[in-house]
């Protein structure tokens, strides 16, 4: 298309006809109970998305009120409109409507804690020079009650310039009604007049902006204020003409003089607040209840500490033994399935391709939905009832001296289910250095898709016998957990010895007050969850299994359909009821095999096999190992398939087949040294192409997936070597 | 300006302080300042990890935790008696 037949809309129109409704953005501290109430205000209508470019989550939902609806937006929680970690800089971006793909704001919600007030003025007061329309949301007004602060509500409004003030507690509702009818009329309400709390810094925005040619927003010019020309306002500063730079740095020197302009900013701005304090806010004194005293408990560091690792335990027992029953109906199911596929489709490339390719491959990873919801329920409650910031606190003087912080415990705890959501966790790490080291450290935590594979290799190579009290199996799989731990925190050490050098960053961390999670939010979290997760076995597992099935399924021999037929003959011939039917299924077995051993993915195996063959691996092995790179819980299947052939295959389990299996010179396969290295392996190599995925988006380079791809692998692979050739 | 050693970071558990100066050219401590944590504030200790670090304070109510190294660059003088 030439430019000529190109039909030209405003760009201002087109903004316009799509947005029948106002946006709100949902603004608040970190803990302030923004998303309970965001959740109370729209209920289920909300679409959850992510930002361009970064993981960060994008909540909108919708709020009705009479005829009129309204779109919310809810913002990641920020202390300031200056910026320090990605997720306050996206609040940022959408409140000033720099955000691509996102509109900027017709009115503010902030919500502010009433038991935090010193902290939520301090945004509300730079909200209040936006010239938006804004409303002020106080919530938790039970537990301040509790605390014993009397807020006078008319006096804060009075001091805010008339913007209204509603309290509310999100959890029952009380005061959800008056809050939405106040929105209702959110665009009728007439903006703040900016200058109020700090005139200086107005009247020299003034000034500047007088420069420029066009209406320059005066929010806009104040932060070029304090923040000074960075690279990114290279162009906003542009808007004024010749002369600004040095215009803008006599302003400069006039507000700040030799002092920092952020302290300054935090000084004036917190002498204000203390002022507003002062005069609406009352302290009685406070009623202690069950949370004061448990937090004053936990406060000490010894009982803090026994405490946090008591609650470890009780997750990773949750995890693994109320989901197993679960496991087993999700995995019964998908057999069921795939065998009711092949009897109505019969035998076929497209029976194959939705059987053995769709619903085994997919269904191998649905069986980690109970394990990953009942650890995301365990994430959720303690970051709901404020004791995971409480971990970081008590694990960062631990996590320091291994190059981490403290904060890098959320992410590492949440890697034991899936590392995708541990290395999405990360975004809660401000400094880079500390984040990417904790995303090279999250692999290697035990995530439950290896779990499948340790557990074959361990039931069928280790003896159930006791060591002391303890089972010998159960401590091998302890011992591998501790390994992947080991490993991770070696990872971070070497990481940030050499590319990631730098200074301990800091470490500050507010400790919200223990509450009671709300059931609401929680299981509307968790639904949430579920979702992204099923969408993505619904997309790139779904594409992988095809994928590998296609590679395992082509090409197809032509030695096989008359082999077959042979021996069914044979078997027709001689037996006859249950032995039958056993060799007839026997013998589909070893059809299998023998298609998939000079099938792509057999080949593969057969080629690579000199390069795994000094870790004790047969091509067997190494086409399950290959077949595993796009996501490891694959291999316990290609195991079952590959092992169906030869002598092994009379054999009724798996476990008993890998047991059996000989190399051609009529050597045991499966030596304990070779299972040792080939755990090893798995407890180190990153086969898993959606964390490479996530390492991406996450870095937003490609460099970082590559290291880790490179390095975990060559870890593993000289990990099993050394294992194997010092066992043998 | 009170720089006789008297710091958050040596604070005892339970005892307040009130923040007489801090040394803002560093941009991490100008953070902790966007926090709240200024001069005129009043910060009691609250807790300490094992070891004694980090430390965490409270701050008109609400706790916030430091590190040690943290907490040294803030200057408190004690608190006037009956004064909150």
């Amino acid at each position: 298309m030439t430019k000529s037949t190109e039909i030209r809309v405003p760009a201002n129109q087109i903004s316009v006809s799509r947005r029948a409704v106002a946006s709100i953005a949902v603004v608040g501290n970190p803990n302030s109970g923004k998303s309970t109430l965001f959740n109370r205000l729209t209920g289920l209508r909300q679409r959850i998305g992510n930002y361009p470019g970064v993981t960060v989550e994008r909540h909108v939902g919708t709020l009705k009120v009479g005829d009129s609806s309204l779109e919310l937006v809810d913002l990641p929680g920020t202390h300031a409109l200056s910026a320090h970690s990605l997720e306050e800089q996206i609040a940022v971006d959408v409140i000033l409507g720099h955000m691509e793909g996102t509109a900027t704001p017709d009115g503010i919600l902030a919500v502010v804690d009433a038991t935090n007030l010193y902290q939520g003025l301090y945004l509300v007061q730079q909200l209040l020079e936006l010239e938006r329309p804004l409303v002020v949301a106080l919530t938790m007004a039970d537990a301040a009650e509790v605390e014993g602060l009397r807020i006078d509500v008319s006096g804060l409004i009075a001091k805010l310039g008339g913007v209204p003030v509603c309290p509310v507690v999100a959890t029952t509702g009380q005061g959800v009604e008056k809050l939405r009818a106040t929105l209702a009329r959110i665009t009728e309400l007439p903006p703040p007049a900016p200058g109020k709390t700090w005139p200086e810094l107005t009247t020299a925005a003034r000034e500047l902006a007088a420069l420029a040619p066009e209406a320059t927003r005066l929010a806009e010019v104040e932060r070029l204020l304090i923040d000074g020309p960075t690279e990114a306002r290279q162009d906003f500063l542009a808007r004024f003409g010749d002369g600004a730079e040095v215009r803008l740095q006599e302003l400069r020197d006039r507000l700040f003089g030799n002092e920092p302009p952020l302290a300054t900013e935090a000084r004036v701005r917190y002498r204000w607040v203390r002022e507003v304090l002062g005069e609406v806010v009352q302290q009685a004194p406070p009623f202690y209840g069950w949370q004061a005293r448990v937090t004053a408990w936990l406060n000490q560091p010894v009982p803090g500490t026994i405490g946090l690792f008591l609650v470890m335990a009780i997750v990773f027992q949750a995890v693994f033994a109320w989901a197993t029953p679960i496991m087993d109906v999700i995995d019964s199911a998908t057999s069921m399935l795939g065998v009711q596929v092949n009897a109505t489709l019969g035998d076929g490339a497209l029976a194959s391709l939705i059987a053995d390719g769709v619903i085994a491959g997919v269904g191998s990873v649905i069986i980690f939905l109970p394990q990953i919801l009942i650890l995301f329920l365990f994430i959720i409650l303690l970051e709901d009832s404020g004791y995971l910031a409480r971990a970081a606190y008590l694990m960062d003087r631990a996590m320091r001296s291994v190059g981490l912080s403290g904060q890098s415990i959320i992410p590492m705890i949440s890697s034991f289910a899936c590392a995708v959501p541990g290395i999405m966790a990360t975004r809660v790490i401000p400094n880079r250095r500390d984040r990417i080291a904790t995303i090279l450290a999250a692999p290697f935590m035990t995530c439950s898709a290896r779990l499948p594979v340790y557990a074959l290799l361990i039931a069928a190579f280790v003896p159930a016998q006791s060591v002391a009290f303890l089972n010998l199996q159960g401590l091998v799989l302890f011992g591998l957990y501790m390994f992947g731990i080991i490993m991770g925190i070696l990872t971070a050490l070497l990481v940030r010895k050499t590319a990631l050098r730098g200074p301990k960053p800091p470490f500050a961390l507010m400790l919200p007050e223990f509450r009671r999670p709300n059931l609401r939010t929680v299981l509307m979290q968790l639904l949430g969850r579920a979702k992204v997760f099923l969408r993505r076995a619904g997309t790139v597992i779904f594409s992988v299994a095809v994928i590998i099935w296609a590679l395992a399924y082509y090409p197809r021999s032509d030695d096989v359909a008359p082999f077959v037929e042979q021996q069914q003959q044979a078997a027709v011939s001689e037996l006859s009821g249950e032995d039958l039917d056993a060799a007839l299924a026997q013998i589909d077995n070893q059809a299998a095999a023998m298609q998939l051993e000079q099938s792509w993915l057999g080949r593969a195996g057969h080629f690579v096999e000199p390069v795994f063959r000094p870790l004790g691996w047969d091509w067997r092995v190494s086409s399950a190992v290959i077949a595993g790179f796009p996501a490891r819980e694959v291999v316990v299947a290609v195991l079952g398939t590959v092992y169906a052939v030869g002598d092994e295959a009379d054999e009724a389990t798996l476990s008993g087949r890998l047991k059996a299996a000989r190399w051609p010179d009529g050597s045991l396969v499966f030596t304990l040294p070779m299972v040792l290295g080939l755990l090893v392996f798995y407890a180190c190599c990153l086969q898993c192409v959606a964390t490479l995925a996530v390492i991406r988006r996450e870095t937003n380079t490609w460099r970082w997936p590559a290291f880790a791809w490179l390095y975990m692998t060559a870890v593993g692979y000289f990990g099993a070597l050394l294992v194997y050739q010092l066992g043998a | 300006m009170k720089r006789n050693g008297s710091t958050l970071a040596s604070l005892r558990k339970g005892q307040k302080g009130i923040i007489a100066s801090v040394n803002a050219a560093d941009p991490q401590v100008q953070r902790l300042m966007t926090l709240g944590l200024v001069e005129g504030a009043i910060v009691e200790l609250a807790s300490s990890a094992l070891g004694g670090d980090p430390m965490e304070f409270r701050l008109f109510g609400r706790g916030i935790s430091l590190r040690q190294e943290q907490a040294r660059q803030f200057a408190v003088s004690p608190v006037a008696a009956g004064g909150d």
